[in-house]
């Protein structure tokens, strides 16, 4: 076997932060230094894994598989592929830069915080590298408990509640994945067969009838809905997200909201790809609802760190819409767009704090104005993360979008249409907020500093990654193209069922107007493997 | 009585020889050198486990068939010896604190372990008779060990009289069942059923022994005894309680409906479905209640209930059979090790605040964490175990438990459904614990008692046991599963 660098990559973390832990609370330079250390070692692990990642051939490689309980059928089996490749290099980024961001920065408890934030970077990287279902079940659940404290300890004081209330709403979403993945266990065959390995189950149940296929997919898409969120399941996120620190805040929309839509692209959609064709037009409606309603919420929001928050669900909604449309085009955007959604938001979270921090916490619209002269730095940044936001070309929310939309055209063309007219919806909110905050007439008295070139230096990556993406995305899809043709095609529909022929009938009808042959996938008979 | 008998009972009597030793001992040791009972029982204790280790020999027939000692018998003599030293370990301090350090504490505590292995290691339905009352009786003095105060005499004389009438219950129980069969023998009774069908004096005989064990074990609607004695009672006693009283119940349980009633036949469904419907109200109305009480025992005995609930899940789907019953089983031996660990732990916390007998409440615990930062972390690990989230011994013994459920078709489905929601229900009175530690400011500053080096290991221990099960649980997983396959055919 060789070098286990992928459970060197899941565990590091955790090991700096049982080093922490032996550390006295006092020394706490010391301990910010482990933890920095530790998650930019996780970093540099995770860009060397970039470059030995093999694009060309694609699938899961770095394979480590042992026995963990044996008993059970439980394995220990992680794997690396272009998607989750994506989102490690993700975490690896935002963790340090979460770590060293000096707005509404940690100074309180410092010990206990490096210690949470290393714990939850070795369950976010093990739910992105889990290969086996109970090993990211015990991941996923894991990222409960850090988060809770992150929001409780250091949020605000109305944040204990909010903590329990993201911690009980997650966790009811995610029980039922869990009866779901024991009951896929026993299905998956006689006594002695049976296996929680996610890559032995992707080749049993798409044989499976829809009536089982139907309830295990659901149990699997409200969880990962709940985690994302996708509309209707969001009324936990504005009071996490506003009554966090803005860290926590951070934390939670550019890492943990990926982990739920991860979860529909490596578990949900391959598993049961009956169910999935089914709910798709469902879950993209809700989709399209969340962008909608998301942004409209965002513009009518007077608080900058609700607006960001709402702008998050609204642009998950779109990623979501992609992952749905399941076309090659559409699933690679998705993906960029999650580590393009992740580093945007968390440089408008930290803009948001940089700004409310020189207002004494101030961060209603009514509270500033004109910050353009005496803050021209601040400016000039927050101006490339808006425009990213609302996927400027150049930068790499267009390249994002883009992707998204043009793959789902070619699968759903009317939900690709309403998608893209409410990207104006964004550009609304953004400039309208640019230009309450940033242009008119001061509204505050107050004496705004510019940046100091210490928090100028942490910004700066971010806008690096912004236009590096934004022009040259191609080392990013190249090393996506193939894992993402292998989702696609396990996640198609393979076996015929009542109502795909029906679908493919319809579609061929109005396809026939237009003269051109239908996708492979909705032909009659369906596709070969 | 032949060597093997005696070798059988080997650790249950170095258990006795032991309690007997402290009554005696304790006549000539000065007050300031009652310590030494505790340590001396402690030895003892570690002295049975060598002694239970080195049992090789099954001997299902021990004592003219009213011993069993296997592998099952092996695996629950660890666990209670365990719970005995760890209970001893975090119990003298506390004792000395409150005044209450006398000797008896330690022959009743040795005592009541003497009946619980008992319990588990019972082949004949007397035998669990036999060890029900040699667990209970010394239990009902240690409620009341705190004679100066009102509320432990009156935990200790509830918990007498309601006790009494169960096993008066569940003596009659086995005069049905006996009258139905001819035999109080466990094997016998097997072989038995295994050919007749189920007959209503057996059916009626049946639900009285699941009575009377039910009220050991604080299941729904035989749990009103358990708040109030296990407010009522000196904290110590309650964390032996919770944990004892419910390892022997359960050893019963499985001894009498898991292993010795057949399974796969019409009693079997019939009793299947009954424990089951207990198990789901144990369940919601354990965890239900929990949500609103703010004194921390009394949060601990619904919860306890509600454990009680979990662990009736895995017997109520245990008739269905054949694996299932296989699953069931192991799963209940692996959840009461976790249970052990986290209730002891989540006790033994508890245990270093408490100065003169007051009863805590959820707001004392206000800001500990900022003062005692690891009896914190320790104490938010054994609720976060408790809650059933990973990666604790509490995720794994239920997903064991809801495995065992899912493998035993609809009734199964069904509680397993109960029992994860259920869990996130309890998540809610959990972490409202972790709340108040870690993000409420304190009200009043409450000291922490110095413990001696003996709790601190014990929570230590306690401790690693939580996240050794909930990271590494294949050895013991094995070890259970093993037991089993030496006992089912």
């Amino acid at each position: 076997m060789s070098f286990p660098i992928l459970s060197l990559i899941v565990f590091l973390p955790a090991a700096g932060a049982l080093l922490i832990g032996l550390l006295d609370r006092g020394q706490e330079r010391l301990i910010r230094t482990v933890a920095l250390g530790a998650s930019l070692s996780v970093f540099a692990l995770a860009v060397v894994l970039f470059f030995a990642y093999d694009g060309a051939r694609g699938g899961m490689q770095f394979v480590e598989q042992a026995p963990w309980v044996p008993q059970l059928g439980i394995g220990y089996h992680l794997g690396l592929d272009g998607i989750s490749l994506l989102l490690l290099l993700l975490t690896g980024f935002i963790v340090p830069l979460a770590l060293l961001a000096p707005w509404e920065a940690i100074t309180e408890r410092v010990k206990t915080f490096s210690i949470m934030v290393l714990l939850l970077e070795t369950a976010v990287i093990g739910v992105f590298l889990s290969l086996d279902l109970v090993l990211f079940y015990v991941f996923w659940e894991s990222m409960l408990i850090p988060m809770y404290f992150i929001i409780g300890i250091w949020g605000t004081p109305k944040a204990g509640p909010a903590a329990l209330k993201f911690l009980l709403y997650t966790m009811a979403g995610s029980v039922f994945m869990l009866i779901a993945i024991i009951a896929l266990y026993f299905l998956s065959g006689p006594l002695g067969g049976r296996s929680f390995d996610l890559i032995t189950l992707q080749s049993l149940t798409p044989g499976w009838s829809l009536a089982l296929q139907v309830p295990l997919f659901l149990a699997f898409t409200i969880a990962f809905a709940v985690k994302v969120p996708l509309w209707p399941f969001h009324s936990w996120l504005p009071a996490a997200y506003t009554e966090a620190p803005t860290t926590g805040t951070v934390l939670l929309a550019a890492l943990l909201s990926k982990a739920g839509i991860y979860g529909f692209i490596r578990f949900a959609y391959p598993l049961f790809p009956q169910a999935a064709a089914l709910f798709t037009p469902w879950l993209m409606g809700l989709a399209l609802i969340g962008v909608i309603y998301g942004a409209l919420v965002a513009a009518a929001q007077r608080d900058l760190k609700r607006l960001v928050a709402y702008s998050s669900i609204s642009h998950l909604g779109l990623v979501l819409l992609g992952v749905f449309a399941l076309s090659p085009i559409s699933l690679s955007g998705s993906t960029l767009q999650m580590v393009n959604h992740g580093i945007i938001v968390a440089a408008l979270f930290w803009a948001v704090a940089a700004i409310s921090g020189r207002a004494g916490g101030a961060r209603t619209l009514d509270d500033f104005g004109g910050l353009m002269r005496p803050m021209p730095r601040l400016a000039a940044l927050f101006t490339v993360f808006m425009l990213a936001a609302i996927a400027l070309p150049g930068t790499n929310g267009f390249v994002g979008e883009f992707m998204i939309l043009l793959g789902t055209f070619t699968q759903h063309r009317v939900y690709a249409i309403i998608g893209a007219a409410t990207v104006i919806l964004t550009a609304i909110y953004m400039l309208w907020m640019t230009q309450r905050v940033f242009h008119e007439e001061p509204r505050s008295q107050k004496h705004f500093a510019d940046l100091r070139p210490r928090e100028v230096a942490l910004l700066i990556p971010l806008v690096l990654v912004i236009f590096w993406i934004g022009i040259y995305p191609k080392p990013f899809l190249g090393r996506l193209n193939s894992s993402v043709q292998q989702i696609v095609r396990q996640s198609s529909v393979q076996v015929q069922t009542g109502y795909d022929l029906l679908r493919s009938q319809v579609y061929r009808l109005t396809r026939s107007q237009v003269n051109g042959p239908a996708p492979a996938n909705l032909r009659p008979g369906g596709r070969p493997r | 009585m032949t060597t093997s008998d005696l070798i059988a009972l080997s650790p249950e009597l170095i258990v006795t020889v032991l309690a007997l030793l402290v009554l005696v001992l304790d006549l000539f040791l000065p007050p300031e050198r009652k310590a030494w009972l505790s340590r001396i029982s402690l030895l003892g204790l570690l002295a049975a486990l060598v002694a239970n280790a080195l049992i090789h020999e099954p001997n299902p027939q021990a004592w003219q068939g009213m011993l069993a000692s296997d592998a099952i018998s092996g695996y629950f003599n660890f666990v209670m010896l365990l719970i005995a030293a760890l209970s001893l370990m975090l119990s003298s301090d506390y004792l000395q604190r409150q005044g209450l350090e006398r000797g008896e504490y330690y022959a009743l505590l040795l005592t009541s372990t003497l009946g619980a292995m008992l319990m588990g290691s019972s082949a004949d339905l007397l035998m669990v008779f036999l060890g029900l009352e040699t667990l209970s009786i010394p239990l009902y003095i240690l409620s009341g060990f705190a004679r100066g105060q009102s509320r432990s005499q009156e935990a200790s004389l509830k918990y007498f009289l309601l006790g009494a009438f169960s096993s008066a219950v569940f003596l009659y129980g086995i005069a049905l069942v006996y009258g139905a069969t001819g035999t109080t023998n466990l094997a016998a009774l097997s072989q038995q059923l295994g050919t007749m069908s189920a007959s209503p004096l057996l059916l009626a005989g049946a639900g009285l022994l699941l009575v009377g064990l039910g009220f050991k074990a604080a299941a729904v609607p035989f749990h009103t005894w358990a708040p109030d004695v296990y407010e009522g009672a000196p904290t110590s006693v309650t964390a032996f309680m919770a944990v004892m009283a419910k390892a022997g119940a359960f050893g019963a349980l499985l001894r009498v409906f898991m292993l010795a009633l057949p399974q796969q036949s019409q009693l079997a469904s019939d009793w299947g479905l009954l424990v089951g419907v207990l198990a789901a109200l144990t369940m919601i109305l354990g965890n239900f209640v929990a949500l609103v009480q703010l004194d921390l025992k009394r949060m601990m005995a619904y919860s306890s209930i509600a454990h009680a609930g979990y662990l009736l899940v895995a017997v109520a789907v245990s008739a269905a059979g054949g694996e299932t019953a296989g699953l069931a089983t192991s799963s209940l031996l692996f959840y009461l090790l976790a249970y052990t660990f986290m209730t002891l732990g989540a006790f033994g916390v508890l245990l270093l605040l408490e100065r003169q007998g007051e009863n805590l409440a959820l707001n004392d615990l206000a800001g500990l964490a900022l003062r005692h930062p690891l009896a914190s972390a320790a104490m938010a690990l054994f609720m976060i175990s408790m809650a059933g989230l990973p990666p604790t011994a509490g995720f794994f013994a239920k997903f064991y438990v809801f495995s065992a459920a899912l493998s035993a078709g609809n009734l199964g489905l069904v509680l397993a459904l109960i029992g994860v929601l259920t869990s996130v229900v309890s998540v809610y009175y959990y972490l409202r614990v972790v709340y108040y530690l870690y993000m409420r400011p304190a009200a009043v500053e409450r000291p922490i008692y110095a413990s001696s080096s003996w709790a601190t290991a014990a929570l230590v221990i306690a401790a690693l046991g939580v996240l050794v099960l909930g990271i590494l649980p294949a050895p013991v997983f094995a070890w259970t599963q093993q037991a089993l396959a030496l006992v089912l055919p």
